[in-house]
């Protein structure tokens, strides 16, 4: 029997279809349907012209829009041949790795309501406040920034800012210890998530999958070491790799993930030097293709632009991480029950915005 | 039965101030999320914002549901989805636009797959402008809609 689980459903964090075909209560067979929110993002930027693509790049995805919105500049920087200013490529770090923090909280608040932890939902929502205020601070909006610029960021920092990072930081530490300790010694979290979705390295990596799906499956691919990108070879942080490949192994992944934010946030702060934080970038682009890759939260993110000569790119590709990773979910599935269904596509951590685009 | 009953209607119409506070103090929207609204509708009913003091509760399906919170774009493939959980949603029952992708198709206005705005197919009683709407306009849209419901009032089906 297939059992369709969507559009309108408390499991999908977005808007897509899962078609489970079940036996009793095991699923025999599972088709992610997407398209629900299909905006035509990508035809929508050839109109454009290069500056006014920043905001439409925010709503590619919401959970994480900055690092789609400084993806999208790095793409277009590569294409001009910008050098961006150093002391914006340490803002830009400082701005990506707490929205990580911000986008990783949203999933922990998604995935404790989901296995049915209602205070789950509460505490992670209260300290992605921290991060949203100090994100509304650098950019004066609480989700979808415009904040990057082609050739730097479009301001300085605010005062006090580097002085409220810190403490951010230090908050979201303890407070991480503290929720650690409340799932990982509740029962019911660990026996809805050790052993539930296994995924094999092998077919992980034949899938495509990125980002802490991959990374749970013991492979240590972090395009922030791999490709690095940015200011991130001078920064000193350890990609979270964890070897199990289950819902408990994502969890923890994103959980350590969380750490390294905070120590790269502070890093950057540190080492942050004073001067100027936006260059003045070309009006029309060369004729010429330009790419960029970064670690999003949720695996990695891929823009591809040709220009031809004038200030409206020819053509913007976009590749989703959650594109790829959903065509895993039948891998994940095949074999449990139907209950577990919100665990395993809860972990994922979908965003349908960037992955229908 | 009741209602169609001389009793009925007499006891409907000596309790109807009754009816109408209980029904603006208990709002149950669907919990459907399109787009980045939709994180903001979440964030309203953290605890920062908490909407749930004006007993905003977001019910899962749409027979327990009297408000439909539209909070994002609607592309021609969800259209059909989405007439259908409205028609599913019981009597009386009101429609929130969310955001300038639900009123007017926001920064997506002039795409192929978008309905520019969604009371194309709907009826909307209250819009909340933004891109995306605030927590508090969400709150400040809940609060004009317990106002609509006070004065027995509907929205009209505007648009083409």
């Amino acid at each position: 029997m297939w059992i369709n689980m969507g559009p309108q459903h408390p499991m999908t964090h977005g808007l897509w279809n899962l078609r489970v075909k079940v036996d009793g209560e095991t699923i025999v067979d599972a088709q992610p349907e997407v398209g629900y929110l299909h905006r035509g993002i990508e035809k929508i930027c050839e109109g454009r012209t290069y500056t006014q693509i920043i905001p439409i790049t925010d709503r590619l995805c919401y959970g994480s829009s900055l690092t789609w919105s400084h993806l999208y500049c790095l793409t277009a920087e590569d294409l001009m041949g910008v050098e961006v200013p150093e002391r914006a490529e340490y803002i830009r770090v400082a701005a990506i790795e707490m929205q990580r923090i911000a986008s990783h909280l949203m999933w922990l608040a998604a995935y404790a309501t989901d296995l049915g932890l209602m205070l789950g939902f509460l505490h992670a929502m209260r300290d992605r406040e921290v991060f949203i205020d100090l994100l509304q601070a650098l950019s004066g909006s609480r989700l979808t920034y415009n904040y990057p610029r082609i050739g730097g960021v479009a301001h300085d920092i605010p005062p006090n800012f580097e002085r409220d990072s810190l403490r951010a930081c230090a908050y979201i530490e303890n407070r991480l210890r503290e929720y650690e300790d409340l799932y990982e010694g509740s029962r019911v979290f660990m026996m809805r998530n050790v052993g539930v979705g296994l995924l094999k390295k092998e077919d992980a990596i034949n899938l495509g999958v990125t980002g802490p799906p991959l990374r749970a499956c013991g492979v240590n691919y972090d395009l922030r070491k791999e490709m690095p990108y940015s200011v991130y070879p001078e920064i000193d942080f350890q990609p979270a790799v964890h070897p199990a490949g289950d819902c408990y192994a994502r969890y923890r992944v994103r959980m350590d993930e969380m750490y390294e934010s905070c120590k790269i946030i502070r890093q950057a702060i540190q080492k942050m030097p004073k001067g100027k934080w936006r260059v003045v970038a070309p009006r029309n682009a060369p004729v010429g293709t330009g790419m960029g890759r970064v670690e999003d939260p949720r695996g990695e993110g891929m823009m591809y632009i040709v220009g031809d000569g004038t200030d409206k790119p020819y053509r913007m590709k976009v590749r989703s991480p959650i594109f790829v990773t959903v065509s895993a979910a039948p891998r994940m599935l095949i074999g449990y029950k139907v209950a577990d269904v919100v665990a395993i596509m809860g972990g994922l951590d979908m965003c349908i915005g960037e992955t229908d685009r | 039965m009741l209602k169609r009953s001389p009793v009925g209607s007499g006891l409907d119409w000596l309790l109807k101030d009754f009816f109408n506070w209980a029904t603006r103090n208990s709002i149950y929207p669907l919990h459907f999320g399109i787009m980045c609204c939709a994180l903001e509708m979440a964030v309203a009913s953290a605890p920062r914002f908490d909407a749930q003091r004006f007993g905003v509760i977001y019910r899962s399906t749409p027979r327990q549901c009297d408000v439909l919170l539209v909070n994002g774009p609607v592309s021609k493939k969800l259209k059909p989805d989405l007439r259908r959980l409205y028609d599913q949603m019981p009597e009386p029952k009101w429609v929130i636009a969310m955001g300038e992708c639900a009123i007017s198709g926001g920064p997506f206005w002039q795409s192929y797959s978008i309905v520019p705005g969604v009371n194309q197919f709907i009826p909307v009683d209250i819009y909340i402008p933004g891109c995306p709407a605030r927590p508090e306009a969400l709150i400040d849209g809940f609060i004009k809609l317990q106002n609509l419901i006070k004065e027995n009032k509907k929205g009209l089906l505007t648009g083409k």
